[in-house]
């Protein structure tokens, strides 16, 4: 059955590749770091499971440690120039939308299809059909476009060195969480919060529900670890039994308020930090300074919504 | 309550401006012994945790594709589109994706968009494309906001547009800890209850567009 094994196998060998290319980058002042960071990478997806759970905290620590103190360079592979850029996108047309548009159609049409196929791992079927789209988008690149597999790993290279550390950022941030929660991070935070709630007015309480959700989710970076502790902290006790409040409708706009967070938090890095790598941007968080507003009004939206819809008759 | 050290560390440390990584698994470890657990402990944990999540570095997987897609002119021809068509501007181009990607999320194709496969190879090069068309060459900060703005747009629109289909992560989990606690409630009435707040993050964000888009054009007469 094809699930998360080829998928990483997949994923492995590209970052074994990129390595490789790295290592035999002699441009780059710093290629052995690179080659190290991303060949570690490549086994961690290669051989993960086997490693064991001390032995992929070793792995991480290494890559830590080239990332954090040698640092990583910027591979700069042949590529073409702007000008040819110019002529070669007059010469394509709009076929060269094609392939862009095949990895959103594909990875849709696969995670709705694919939990009908006997093949395909179901609980996996996005994380498939994300891949199977990867590939046809690069077939199409060769076919359509004529750019060699070859060249475009080069091209794959120079945007993961682009993003350097920020690309392992989201997985290392999914760990920490893991680590707090073992560590008692989210019931401390419960425990302070129940101590300052205030419980005496209904305005109050709602307002305490949905700024802590959206203040918790910024310092665990995901609202779906901020969820349960404060709506078994705060929503449950005192908007639904204590004022009589709806659950549906506070948890739902609860959950939003959390969402208000994710927008203004570095801990959100793959919405926030890989984005503003992506797009090579001067300062790292560009993208949190451009959604705050939005996030701060949207938080007091939400609290007046809630408390106008919650307490239905 | 020591716990909380790991938090502080890691606020000190996005704040200072140090490697996220080093930041980060200076925050695991001294979060996890200052809750009581012992070193190996720590980095054992982080060890399974890291390994477990390895799916959420899968999408690096379309960087080839799109990185060939980039060598063979794609930004240069989503910015050539744009110039031709006169109506549109950054607001324009923006206020369009964010509506267009909230719609789609709430329909429940939310991998119809990304940073990595829309907003780098084709939305914020047509928005900057749509601003220089415009009012000429952009300086550098400014080409900046706009794609940050792009950005922006993308995770707006997903994040409060995804909630209204019933089939989300979100709205499983929340049906899941009220469940827990007693409380039955049908995702259809969670999905229901996302959307005022779907509606205020599309206006919200869009009147901010709207001044974002005289602010680019003021920037660009002086």
């Amino acid at each position: 059955m094809i699930g998360l094994g080829a998928v990483y196998g997949i994923t492995g060998v590209m970052f074994a590749i990129i390595a490789v290319m790295s290592a035999a980058d002699r441009d780059n002042p710093k290629r052995w770091s690179n080659a190290g960071f991303w060949g570690l990478f490549a086994a961690s997806f290669l051989f993960g499971d086997r490693l064991g759970d001390f032995g992929n905290g070793l792995l991480v620590l290494a890559m830590v440690a080239i990332a954090g103190t040698v640092g990583l360079g910027l591979a700069r592979p042949a590529t073409t120039a702007p000008e040819e850029r110019q002529i070669l996108a007059r010469k394509f047309g709009n076929t060269i939308f094609m392939p862009a548009l095949a990895i959103p159609v594909v990875t849709v049409i696969g995670s709705l299809t694919f939990k009908y196929s006997s093949l395909i791992d179901p609980m996996q079927v996005t994380l498939v059909a994300l891949a199977l789209a990867a590939l046809v988008a690069l077939a199409l690149a060769r076919i359509l476009l004529h750019q060699p597999v070859k060249a475009a790993l080069q091209e794959g290279r120079r945007l993961m060195d682009l993003l350097g550390w920020a690309a392992l950022l989201p997985q290392m941030l999914a760990a920490l969480g893991a680590v707090f929660a073992l560590a008692g991070v989210g019931t401390a935070i419960s425990h302070i919060a129940a101590e300052i709630i205030p419980t005496g007015s209904r305005i109050a309480v709602i307002a305490s529900y949905t700024f802590g959700m959206a203040l918790f989710t910024a310092i665990m970076g995901n609202a779906f670890a901020a969820f349960p502790v404060m709506t078994i902290g705060i929503g449950l006790p005192l908007i639904v039994t204590k004022f009589g409040g709806n659950p549906a409708i506070m948890s739902a706009i609860g959950m939003l308020s959390g969402f208000c967070g994710t927008l203004t938090t570095p801990m959100a890095a793959n919405f926030n930090l890989v984005p503003a790598a992506l797009l090579g941007l001067e300062n790292r968080y560009a993208v949190i300074k451009a959604q705050i507003p939005t996030a701060i009004i949207l938080l007091a939206v939400n609290t007046v919504l809630m408390y106008a819809l919650v307490f239905q008759k | 309550m020591l716990s909380l050290l790991g938090v502080a560390v890691v606020v000190i440390g996005f704040v200072a401006r140090i490697n996220p990584l080093l930041v980060v698994m200076t925050a695991a470890i001294v979060g996890g012994v200052a809750g009581g657990l012992d070193f190996f402990a720590v980095i054992a944990a982080f060890g399974k945790a890291f390994n477990e999540n390895r799916f959420v570095s899968v999408t690096w997987l379309v960087l080839p594709a799109i990185g060939a897609l980039e060598r063979a002119g794609l930004q240069e021809r989503a910015r050539d589109l744009i110039v031709r068509i006169r109506a549109a501007s950054v607001f324009s181009i923006l206020c369009t994706y964010l509506l267009v990607r909230q719609v789609v999320a709430a329909l429940g194709l939310t991998s119809l968009g990304g940073q990595a496969t829309m907003i780098r190879p084709l939305i914020a090069p047509m928005a900057v494309a749509a601003a220089e068309g415009k009012h000429g060459m952009l300086s550098g900060p400014l080409r900046d906001a706009i794609r940050a703005q792009s950005a922006a747009a993308e995770n707006v629109a997903w994040f409060f547009g995804e909630d209204i289909f019933v089939a989300v992560g979100s709205i499983l989990l929340i049906k899941g800890v009220l469940e827990q606690n007693g409380i039955i409630v049908q995702p259809v009435q969670l999905s229901l209850w996302a959307i005022p707040t779907a509606v205020a993050a599309f206006l919200i964000h869009a009147t901010r567009l709207f001044f974002f888009g005289r602010r680019v054009k003021r920037a660009t007469r002086s």
